[in-house]
């Protein structure tokens, strides 16, 4: 993320507006919030160059209790909006919040775009896998079988896996945490601003109302080693509570493995978040029989559409001159009366 | 009058041509839709233009790129009307009609003036073809064709024969034949085709083969119309008493691009455009992309959605923004353009509109998205909405568009069809330097700073754009309180705020100028228009006062709000018709804003107005008056 002059030093009070904070009692965008809020002064932009931008559901109040710029849009339409504003506006730091009945069901195809085009935004998809503000509707991320207001038999739709969309959409920032994980969020927020083009980052979030517990395996202290892989660029992939689990590449597939005498660290997969394809398989990765990948998938740089789109408007007005509107009213044949 | 084209070329035959005057004169080209027809007519306009006749053009193509060759569906087709008068409409009907095929004789002879001239290629008028075109017996032959004077022309032998020791393909050979019919009518018309040489040199300049190719061909059709003894006379048309000036040929939508690039470049600011391809409104996306050394960012977006919500974004940071589309797109758009009244944002939503409902007729023309654009929208929702009369004014009007919308924190419809966008007429070139400035002051001062505390007299709110300290607020879809901003559900609050935002945009009317009445200011009928039967009307209300009928014509340009003066207006005329290209939409608003007894004309059939239909219409509402 660009930004202008460092700003005074600013604290996380400079980032609470005076606005009632309206979330259920107990929600997981508490502390999504407070985290935000906690890492914003670290990332020394100045505030008013800052704009959270979202859509419509829970997680869109968001932009309301940011004290910056903030847009709080209409359902699914907010990495479009995003994607005007940075296009004209490249110097800001611009951050999408999203949910994912609002990112993946109704704006599903802005996502996708704006993650292909790497615009310069960073978007943070709160995933509760339930629709909270219209009280309890299965969403695209919904396991199959979901007993719901709106599908009390079951839900038939396959979820969405939302690291493997933005995968597939060749997102160049990719990367998954928790709600309740405070230390892991800030720190994947900070990468996120850090990146240059569209960073996305899924954040496991619980609905304590209408599906509680929905990430449990993975947030509860005491399943989480065994349920959770905490990826690190550079080191090998093991988990558990004794950490004494590992990923290991077996011909074209992953495999858990148990540390010990038949099998060595050494055989372990090494994270690499440049690794074109192994993004891809972490990605598809999922419980039962695996853990959760947790931190940044995929990290690679590619020219960002913001610096795409000022940088040809730089080209054209180097080769033809600052736009002469007489000259322009004039082109083509012309006669005289 | 049998033609041998074979022996056409007779040497000094061009010192026995006549020449005779003619005032006014409607063309029509028409081919396959491979033939090069737009290219044709296009450039025969650009050639008239520079002789200084007023004009007026209407392209009529199919909506499929290319339908089956020689087929009725693929028939496409250029009018051209030119004259030493004033000129408002394409004309009603031909006085010459070129056919490059059955199929484009067949679709297009009816419209034919009696005894018009008719040139056909003769060598397409084959078995095969008269049978796509469903012609049971040759129409040459057949005397089906005895009320006009034909002229078979060998166009496809002549063109190839010009071409033949190039070692050209016959594919490409064939694909000059427009370019002969150029020739032959730039001849019987005394155009100058040095224009079109130009044009052809310039455009194939890396291909210098397709240039003398394209240049032989031209050159054979004029050199046939003079020495071959087929053609007897060879018609002038005066150069017309146009304003004085500089002048060049403009499109509406190419007009409309350069009216948003001149305001944005006028208030000082990057003019963005987010859009999605769709007819007829791509050629605004097509311009303004070339036009990128003017800061304009063009954004061609994933869909209709993204395309105004970029826009919106945009607009919040601080850019002239507009989107451009057509009705179904705008359909896509509402929920988006109710966004940007709410959070009152600039925005300009430029609907080119074609025939409808659904994809309905892509490449026709209707007005039948006023009230779409008025209303479609949920809840109370006002918006301005403009109108541009002709090609040139969509110039004017895309300028005055945008200097509203800044004015007044406001999204604002330009609302333009597929005959303006495509349509072509001379355009008085404007000084950059006579163009009004459009002041733009963002917010900067913290003192006293409230989201919707809002101007005294425009009640427009303050555009505190991101990046300036002090600031920082938040908006969105919710409503607002009055003053900060601020998500409020207060029962009065709404009330005051619904009631704000109708009272901004009725405000504008303070604005808009005297509205001016051609023909009669008072009398029998008032002819009331809006948008691309402009010319139409105007030529039927002259007419109609020549033939000393008392009626006036008023063409409404802003259709939301309406001028202060229009119901005084109304009061002066016995009767008012509305003609609209659609089921009756200006009417039903004339008559609910003004409970006057207005009565519609109304045609839909993708095409304008016809003068003469509207003359009758005119004429029989003051029969039965009287």
């Amino acid at each position: 993320m660009s930004s202008t002059a460092a700003p005074p030093t600013l604290s996380r009070k400079d980032f609470v507006t005076d606005q009632d904070v309206r979330w259920c009692p107990g929600c997981g965008d508490y502390s999504i919030l407070a985290q935000v809020q906690k890492v914003m002064p670290e990332l020394g932009i100045a505030r008013e160059n800052i704009v959270f931008v979202s859509g419509i559901g829970c997680s869109s109040r968001f932009p309301y209790y940011m004290n910056t710029y903030g847009f709080h849009s209409i359902h699914g339409r907010a990495p479009a909006i995003a994607t005007g504003l940075k296009a004209t506006r490249p110097e800001l730091s611009v951050w999408v919040v999203t949910g994912d009945g609002d990112g993946l069901s109704i704006g599903g195809n802005h996502l996708l775009h704006v993650l292909r085009r790497n615009v310069d935004i960073n978007l943070l998809l709160f995933n509760n896998r339930i629709y909270g503000l219209t009280k309890g509707q299965y969403s695209p991320t919904s396991e199959m079988g979901k007993v719901t207001k709106s599908t009390p038999l079951g839900s038939i739709d396959y979820p969405l896996n939302p690291v493997s969309v933005a995968l597939g959409a060749e997102a160049t920032f990719v990367a998954r945490t928790l709600d309740v994980d405070a230390k892991h969020l800030q720190e994947i927020i900070r990468r996120a601003s850090e990146h240059r083009g569209a960073a996305f980052v899924e954040i496991l979030q619980n609905c304590n109302i209408f599906n509680d517990g929905a990430w449990s395996a993975i947030s509860d202290k005491a399943s989480k080693p065994d349920n959770a892989l905490l990826l690190e660029h550079g080191k090998p992939m093991i988990f558990g509570r004794q950490r004494d689990k590992g990923i290991r590449m077996n011909g074209h597939k992953l495999e858990v493995v148990t540390l010990g005498d038949e099998v060595s660290e050494a055989e372990l997969l090494v994270h690499d978040e440049q690794d074109p394809v192994l993004a891809f398989l972490l990605g598809a990765m999922h419980g039962p029989a695996f853990p959760t990948p947790l931190g940044v998938l995929r990290a690679v740089q590619r020219q960002t559409y913001d610096e795409a789109i000022n940088s040809q408007v730089a080209l054209a007005t180097e080769k033809q001159g600052p736009g002469d509107l007489d000259e322009l009213f004039s082109r083509g044949d012309t006669w005289t009366v | 009058m049998e033609p041998d084209s074979g022996t056409a070329s007779v040497a000094g035959a061009g010192a026995s041509k006549r020449f005779e005057e003619r005032e006014d004169v409607v063309i029509r080209f028409a081919g396959d839709s491979g033939d090069g027809m737009q290219l044709a007519g296009q450039h025969f306009t650009n050639e008239t233009a520079l002789a200084g006749n007023d004009l007026s053009t209407l392209p009529d193509f199919p909506a499929e790129i290319r339908a089956p060759t020689g087929t009725l569906a693929g028939v496409s087709g250029f009018q051209l009307h030119f004259s030493s008068r004033d000129v408002f409409t394409p004309g009603d009907a031909p006085d010459v009609l070129v056919a490059m095929n059955p199929a484009a004789l067949k679709v297009n002879v009816g419209d034919l003036q009696a005894n018009g001239i008719l040139i056909v290629d003769k060598e397409q008028f084959n078995e095969q073809n008269l049978k796509k075109a469903e012609f049971a017996a040759n129409p040459l032959t057949d005397g089906s064709l005895d009320r006009f004077q034909l002229f078979e022309v060998d166009i496809t032998k002549l063109t190839i024969n010009a071409l033949n020791d190039l070692g050209l393909p016959t594919r490409t050979m064939m694909r000059s034949r427009n370019f002969f019919a150029l020739g032959l009518t730039s001849w019987l018309f005394q155009r100058p085709i040095e224009p079109t040489l130009k044009w052809i040199e310039q455009k194939f300049k890396k291909t210098a083969a397709l240039a003398d190719a394209n240049a032989r061909v031209i050159r054979a059709g004029w050199n046939f119309g003079e020495t071959a003894e087929m053609f007897r006379t060879a018609y002038t048309v005066k150069a017309a008493t146009i304003a004085p000036g500089h002048y060049r040929n403009i499109t509406g939508n190419q007009a409309a691009a350069l009216g948003f690039v001149a305001a944005a470049r006028r208030a000082g600011l990057p003019l963005f455009l987010g859009s999605y391809p769709i007819t007829p409104a791509s050629d605004i996306l097509h311009e303004l992309s070339t036009y990128k050394n003017f800061n304009v960012l063009t954004f061609q977006a994933e869909d209709e959605i993204a395309g105004i919500g970029a826009a919106l974004g945009a607009a919040f940071g601080g850019a002239v923004a507009l989107t451009s589309t057509s009705g179904p797109g705008v359909c896509l758009k509402a929920e988006t353009i109710n966004l940007a009244i709410c959070t009152e944002l600039p925005l300009i939503i430029a609907d080119i509109q074609r025939g409808g409902p659904s994809t309905g007729l892509p490449t026709k023309t209707e007005q039948a998205d006023l009230l779409l654009a008025l209303f479609g929208r949920n809840s109370d929702s006002p918006i301005p909405v403009l109108a541009p009369a002709t090609p040139a004014e969509c110039f004017t009007m895309a300028f005055e568009a945008v200097r509203i919308a800044l004015t007044y924190m406001t999204p604002v419809f330009f609302l333009s069809d597929g005959y303006l966008a495509n349509g072509a007429e001379p355009w008085l070139i404007p000084q950059a330097a006579d163009l009004p400035a459009i002041p733009v002051a963002y917010r900067t001062d913290p003192n006293g700073y409230f989201p919707y505390l809002r101007d005294a007299e425009t009640l427009s709110r303050p555009w505190a754009v991101p990046g300036t300290p002090g600031l920082e607020h938040r908006i969105g879809g919710l409503e607002k309180d009055y003053l900060t901003g601020n998500v409020s559900y207060a029962p009065a609050n709404h009330e005051q705020m619904v009631r704000v935002r109708f009272r901004k945009i009725a405000g504008i009317a303070r604005e808009i100028p005297p509205t001016p009445i051609n023909g009669a200011v008072t009398g029998d009928l008032l002819l009331l228009g809006w948008g691309s039967t402009y010319g139409a009307l105007e030529a039927a209300t002259r007419a109609l006062n020549a033939d000393g009928h008392r009626v006036g014509h008023v063409h409404l340009r802003y259709l939301n709000p309406l001028p202060q003066d229009l119901g005084d207006i109304l009061q002066r005329f016995r009767q008012v018709l509305v003609p609209e290209l659609n089921m009756g939409q200006l009417v039903k608003l004339i008559r609910a804003e003004y409970l006057v007894d207005a009565i519609g004309l109304n045609k839909i059939q993708g095409q304008p107005f016809k003068v003469s239909e509207v003359i009758a219409k005119s004429k029989k509402m003051m029969e039965i008056a009287r």
